[in-house]
């Protein structure tokens, strides 16, 4: 299921502060119950945007100014917590492109990676910078360039870094590597063998 | 060259290096749950795929399950449905699933070592992040996304970086009152929830290698609370005594040799790490959470921090987490009243966690108001409890007694918190909302000072509490 190449992500950017946002807030555990993926854009830091009764918190994703946005900036280690892809899932069902931060959580940085949303790091001057941009014109357009590994914003432009294995799959279409991985269905075999394990079921 | 555990369970596990620069690693064992891999078997059935290596994945059900009513169908639609779709995607790929009431479902990480199906020198991958439990053993053990599910069940094997090893050495004995929970506990709160990004903890030093394998176990449950992708423990006599006899794991003379090549796993006296941490056991103290971060933490002799001496995002980030705990700055964290005690989960559900704290707590009742819930980790663990009378010691003394799930831990079964209640648990995660209410409070802490607190009514030294000194 190779996607396209992911070279240049363009959108409005949206600022989401805080350290150590886990995907418990990203997705709140009981919105896990279900058996696709389909339904869990609305479910985005619900508990975050919506007091018990349903009522909006006037969370920044909901501010009218930031309706479309597709380029979520936050802080330091995102993501970090459980390995639910139901994390990734809903930001991108939310239309969440791509994640600038200071650092990312692994297996989430994982997970976006296989769905193809960048996990982008910029440093913390220039996120600051960002979100003041950000601040003063909502509509402002923002480019990641993943090839140049750079941001544009405004006129303005920020040196950012990705992952070296993750930037190649984005530029190469190979982030999701199930093709890839299914191509060495001999060595897979040879490596059981190899090891001891078990061989290969019927297929 | 010398090598580190790490080094050698990857080196033996590699099928090949992908474009990308990543490598394609041979998984050993993949554990699945109802949560985040049914949808991988629709993303096969899309791309009319088989399940690559069928008896090498293993299935049970934990999140979703009441621990009280466990009848079919659940009375909850959508956990009924959660299951039966585990159960016909095992059943049509002939995947071996450890269902309800079959004597050996429970926590996904509690029953592949009870099995034996948790080896030393394996890869192990789960679509949860708490499968850095399995380092226990001397593995590399990985929580996954629900796409790399899919991956491993189509090829049995995963796209990934090599990580670095970061050595921690942890060196004495540990004082009275303190357990494995609060080692990791300090070790999140010296490190960081970040600062293992990027590594795998291998734990070693004498305090380690003193500890039983479960109280290993819960060691490595929190490497990823740490940052960690993975945390070991290198095999020895221990780990091979608990596999001893154990289902999976072949007795006699084939036992002998596997304990050789088991044994061929672990670190070389001289391997090089890329970082090293030595922590004195007598610095650690029984360590409580104040936070809504595992680094959030203190000793119970501790006040909590005081956020008029800090500035900027630090103080910000203190400012915010004792508004949310509704707990006071720079005050003793001891008195703290409770209003739920919740002694189980992957990190502390295992029959010695139980065995412990009923000794503790015999002839002992909960404090009055006190929601008092004891969850085994397994069916095994319920049984082996009852068979040694542990759930009357606990029901005796004010505890429900249950059947074994995750429970209140991530509450995605009807174990929740209600509005703000405070919950002292002996699982993993205090994150906001944690523990199914979205203005829930949690305070990790081990076994012991759940049931103290459960006793007291609130935060409370277990050494004083039981005489522990």
């Amino acid at each position: 299921m190779t996607g396209q190449e992911v070279t240049k992500i363009v959108g409005k950017g949206v600022y989401v502060a805080g350290n150590d946002i886990d995907t418990d807030r990203i997705i709140p555990a009981r919105f896990l119950k279900c058996v696709t993926f389909d339904e869990l854009g609305p479910a985005l830091f619900y508990d975050e945007r919506f007091d018990i009764e349903g009522n909006s918190k006037d969370h920044v994703l909901d501010k009218p100014e930031h309706e479309g946005a597709g380029i979520l900036i936050s802080d330091v280690n995102f993501g970090c917590g459980s390995s639910r892809e139901h994390a990734p899932q809903a930001l991108k069902k939310f239309g969440i492109k791509a994640v600038i931060a200071e650092s990312f959580a692994e297996i989430f940085h994982g997970n976006c990676t296989t769905l193809g949303i960048p996990c982008v790091v910029m440093q913390k001057q220039d996120r600051e910078k960002m979100a003041a941009l950000i601040e003063s014109d909502p509509e402002a357009e923002i480019i990641i360039d993943v090839e140049e590994l750079q941001v544009v914003c405004a006129n303005n432009s920020f040196s950012i870094s990705i992952k070296p294995s993750a930037r190649e799959a984005f530029i190469t279409a190979a982030y999701d590597p199930l093709d890839t991985l299914l191509v060495a269905k001999d060595k897979i075999e040879e490596t059981a063998r190899r090891l001891g394990y078990s061989s290969r079921g019927e297929s | 060259m010398a090598k580190n555990l790490f080094q050698k369970v990857w080196d033996d596990h590699v099928v090949g290096q992908l474009d990308s620069g990543q490598y394609q690693i041979f998984i050993a064992l993949h554990l699945i749950h109802e949560v985040t891999s049914p949808q991988a078997f629709g993303m096969l059935k899309d791309k009319g795929l088989p399940v690559a290596y069928p008896d090498r994945t293993f299935a049970t059900v934990d999140h979703i399950i009441p621990t009280d009513d466990q009848r079919r169908p659940l009375a909850d639609e959508m956990a009924e449905k959660m299951i039966q779709v585990l159960a016909d995607a095992t059943d049509e790929h002939q995947v071996e699933f450890f269902a309800p009431q079959s004597g050996s479902q429970g926590i996904v990480h509690v029953v592949g070592p009870e099995l034996g199906l948790t080896q030393p020198g394996m890869t192990i991958c789960c679509g949860d992040s708490h499968t850095s439990t399995h380092g226990a053993f001397g593995t590399i053990a990985l929580g996954i996304g629900t796409s790399q599910v899919r991956d491993v069940l189509a090829t049995q094997t995963l796209a990934m970086d090599p990580l670095k090893v970061r050595c921690i050495k942890v060196e004495g004995e540990l004082r009275p009152g303190v357990g494995a929970k609060d080692v990791i506990l300090h070790i999140i709160r010296v490190l960081g929830v970040n600062g293992g990004v990027g590594y795998a903890y291998e734990y070693a030093g004498s305090t380690i290698e003193s500890m039983t394998m479960e109280e290993r176990m819960t060691l490595c449950n929190m490497s990823i609370e740490g940052g960690a992708r993975c945390g070991y423990i290198n095999p020895d006599k221990t780990t091979f005594d608990f596999l001893k006899g154990t289902e999976r794991v072949p007795s006699g003379q084939g036992f002998e040799l596997l304990t050789e090549k088991w044994q061929s796993y672990a670190s070389d006296a001289d391997a090089i790490y890329d970082d090293e941490v030595v922590i004195s056991a007598s610095d650690i103290g029984p360590t409580v959470t104040w936070g809504i971060t595992p680094a959030q933490a203190i000793t119970i002799d501790e006040s909590t921090p005081d956020p008029t001496q800090m500035e900027g995002l630090d103080k910000s980030l203190v400012d915010d987490a004792l508004k949310y705990m509704q707990i006071p700055a720079n005050t003793p964290i001891k008195g703290t009243p409770i209003d739920v005690a919740f002694l189980g989960s992957c990190t502390n559900g295992r029959l010695s966690d139980f065995k412990k704290v009923a000794e503790l707590i015999k002839g002992m009742k909960v404090s009055d108001g006190v929601k008092a819930l004891a969850v085994p980790g397994s069916e095994k663990v319920d049984v082996a409890a009852r068979e040694l009378g542990l759930n009357k010691v606990f029901t005796d003394a004010g505890f429900e007694w249950r059947k074994a799930g995750c429970s209140m831990c991530l509450a995605m079964n009807p174990d929740k918190l209600i509005g703000n209640e405070i919950c002292a648990s002996s699982s993993n995660r205090n994150f906001v909302g944690r523990q199914g209410s979205p203005t829930g409070r949690t305070v990790l802490m081990s076994p012991m000072m759940v049931a103290a607190a459960a006793i007291k009514g609130e935060i409370a030294d277990a050494r004083e509490v039981f005489g522990l000194e």
